[in-house]
């Protein structure tokens, strides 16, 4: 072992009380941290997945038509023009194959769905219910909203004349898995409606989706909608969910469709993660300050205490820097021990937690999205920057030390 | 003539240097010390010894005058190369042992070696425990400094300061904190390294009875050499 090595850890092992204070005040620092970033991260990742359930981080619709007048003004000439904003018809996205193309290959997209979609009426006896098509392919469009999660009966199976409904439309009409209702489009060429069979039954979460939705194979979406070959909207998830309003930024300004982000779409909700994700990250920034200034005060005291032993290595020949290291290394393996034993404590505390807290009906109040390994890898690769970093004042004094005014002590 | 070890030349010392307190402590010292040399340094409390041993140790520098060792300037030598001529030409023994609490016999003879040469090798471990079995320790190789009497620690010491098998032990009181039994043996020791292996020794002592049995005495007087003398009627190590 280097001599920074063994005299650092021979330090460390002698002041035991010293070590156990400040690796004790690391892993209750790194626990703290670890434990509230968790707990907001899974908090807001269920808050989000609960709104996100049933919307797409983006959607990509067709631009507005605009109506322009015929006559342009000319000089000298007064034109008092009429123009109409004009009816927004259902109308495909164009060259949407290309752009969903595009899209897939962009990484920071990771799912992309087409998506045809438009009004109809879902006819049984003498019921007749006002409904939306959604128009999927199911494979793409379950990574998106992830429908099969949410059956309650059936399969997110969709043949040519399949459909999967909501829960209220369903008890509306009086069908189950298996039985066949008939759905009617204004656009559908010849007016007879035609029949579908109900494969799933789906929950959305929301009784107003649930009353209204119903999902139909992406071609017999084309054919109720007239809108053969065509998608009315390309549905996207994004991997960084934050960036979601940059990115839908960029897109519009590089495709001239509209672009529309959850970011925009749910303000509210944002505000309110954004607030709460401050305060996370004053708290977090306190804790580690009040744990780096622990660790720096126990370690100059230390400094102070061996300040013979600093002089007696400089007169055997270790130089300022290497005295200097021996310290920094301190910081660095006190920081290192106690991130390990904190991020023990965080997932001891978390697991608790989440046994504890459960929601009134017995659920558990959020579901964690798995600790990810990174954050712990963070946490502890922080925690020996901050122990280097709250090292460094008492390593610089103990270079300092003039080695014959030490030995005389 | 070859090489004088180490060659001091006009050295002076001052301490508050700028400010209302500027004491000088040194005023011009010429000294040289011959490799194999046993001197010792004498001279009343405040005299200056501890100051010139720090120099002399490289410990500090001096304000002005020039200090060789080998032939070689240090005054203009930056801090690292001091460091390391530290190092390889200079062992320490103090008056308060000073050896490191924290480790064993062995692992404080093994420090500076650690600090010079990286890493510690079977050959060099083995090395140290020969030295504690020379100066008797054979039997308290892994004792923590703690569990040794003040002779004891004293010859843990002079074993460290020989580790490197440096020209020169600067010794700093090296009996004074002891009875005059443990005195005698330690300085028995070092005369015996001193004959075996040529190291020269400058001793700093009180005792004059010590310090007629070096082959030279240098006599410090209010920051002056007073006296440098051979002695040639040693008594017998």
């Amino acid at each position: 072992m280097p001599f920074e090595w063994v005299v650092a850890l021979r330090f460390l092992r002698e002041g035991r009380l010293q070590t156990a204070l400040i690796i004790g005040g690391a892993a209750a620092g790194v626990a703290v941290v670890l434990f509230i970033t968790a707990l907001v991260q899974g908090l807001q990742a269920s808050t989000i997945r609960r709104v996100l359930g049933t919307q797409a981080h983006i959607v990509i619709r067709p631009a507005e038509e605009v109506a322009r007048p015929q006559r342009e003004g000319v000089a000298g000439e007064t034109v008092l023009p009429h123009v109409e904003a004009r009816a927004q018809r259902l109308r495909s996205i164009d060259q949407w194959q290309a752009i969903e193309a595009m899209l897939d290959g962009m990484p920071d997209i990771t799912a992309v769905s087409p998506m045809v979609s438009g009004p109809a009426f879902a006819l049984r006896g003498d019921a007749s219910k006002s409904i939306a098509i959604f128009g999927v392919d199911p494979a793409r469009y379950d990574r998106i909203v992830a429908v099969g999660e949410k059956l309650v009966g059936g399969a997110f199976r969709l043949g040519p004349d399949d459909a999967v409904i909501g829960r209220e439309l369903a008890k509306d009409l009086g069908v189950g898995v298996g039985d066949r209702f008939r759905i009617l489009t204004a656009e559908s060429a010849q007016p007879v409606a035609s029949t579908f069979t109900v494969t799933g039954i789906v929950d959305l979460g929301v009784r107003d989706l649930n009353r209204r939705s119903v999902y139909v194979a992406f071609r017999t979406a084309q054919t109720l909608l007239a809108l053969p070959g065509g998608a009315s909207q390309i549905d996207l998830k994004v991997a960084e969910l934050f960036g979601a309003e940059t990115l839908a930024r960029r897109l519009e300004a590089r495709t001239g469709l509209t672009v529309e982000s959850w970011m925009r779409t749910n303000e509210q909700l944002l505000a309110a993660i954004s607030a709460q994700d401050i305060s996370t990250r004053t708290i977090r920034a306190f804790v580690i300050l009040i744990v780096a200034v622990g660790i720096a005060s126990v370690l100059v005291v230390w400094v102070v205490q061996k300040r013979r032993e600093i002089g007696i290595l400089r007169a055997m020949g270790a130089s300022r820097g290497r005295v200097q290291r021996v310290f920094l290394l301190q910081g660095a393996i006190v920081a290192a021990g106690g991130s390990l034993i904190g991020s023990l404590l965080a997932s001891a505390m978390l697991f608790v937690f989440l046994r504890l807290a459960r929601a009134a009906d017995g659920t558990p109040l959020f579901e964690l999205i798995a600790m990810p390994a990174w954050l712990y890898l963070a946490a502890i690769a922080g925690a020996i920057a901050g122990g280097v970093a709250a090292a460094a004042l008492p390593a610089r004094a103990a270079a300092r030390l003039d080695p014959a005014q030490a030995i005389r002590m | 003539m070859s090489e004088p070890l180490i060659a001091l030349d006009g050295v002076r010392k001052t301490y508050g240097t700028g400010t209302d307190i500027e004491v000088e402590v040194l005023h011009g010292i010429d000294l040289e010390l011959e490799p194999g040399e046993f001197t010792a340094l004498v001279g009343p409390s405040g005299s200056g010894k501890s100051t010139l041993l720090n120099l002399v140790g490289l410990l500090e520098p001096p304000t002005t005058g020039s200090y060789r060792i080998a032939g070689r300037e240090t005054a203009t030598l930056p801090e690292r190369d001091v460091t390391a001529l530290r190092a390889t030409h200079l062992g320490f023994v103090f008056q308060f042992h000073h050896l490191l609490p924290a480790f064993t016999a062995t692992e404080n003879v093994l420090m500076p070696g650690l600090i010079a040469h990286g890493p510690i090798t079977p050959e060099r471990r083995e090395r140290a425990r020969e030295l504690l079995r020379e100066v008797g320790l054979g039997d308290r190789l892994d004792y923590l400094p703690r569990k040794l009497s003040g002779g004891q620690q004293q010859r843990v010491a002079i074993a460290r300061a020989l580790s490197l098998a440096p020209p020169l032990v600067l010794a700093d009181e090296p009996t004074g904190n002891l009875d005059t039994h443990s005195a005698d043996d330690i300085f028995r020791l070092m005369r015996r390294f001193n004959e075996r292996s040529g190291t020269a020794f400058l001793i700093v002592t009180h005792d004059p009875r010590l310090a007629q049995r070096c082959d030279r005495i240098v006599e410090l007087v209010d920051g002056a050499i007073a006296g440098d003398v051979p002695n040639r009627a040693r008594e017998p190590g």
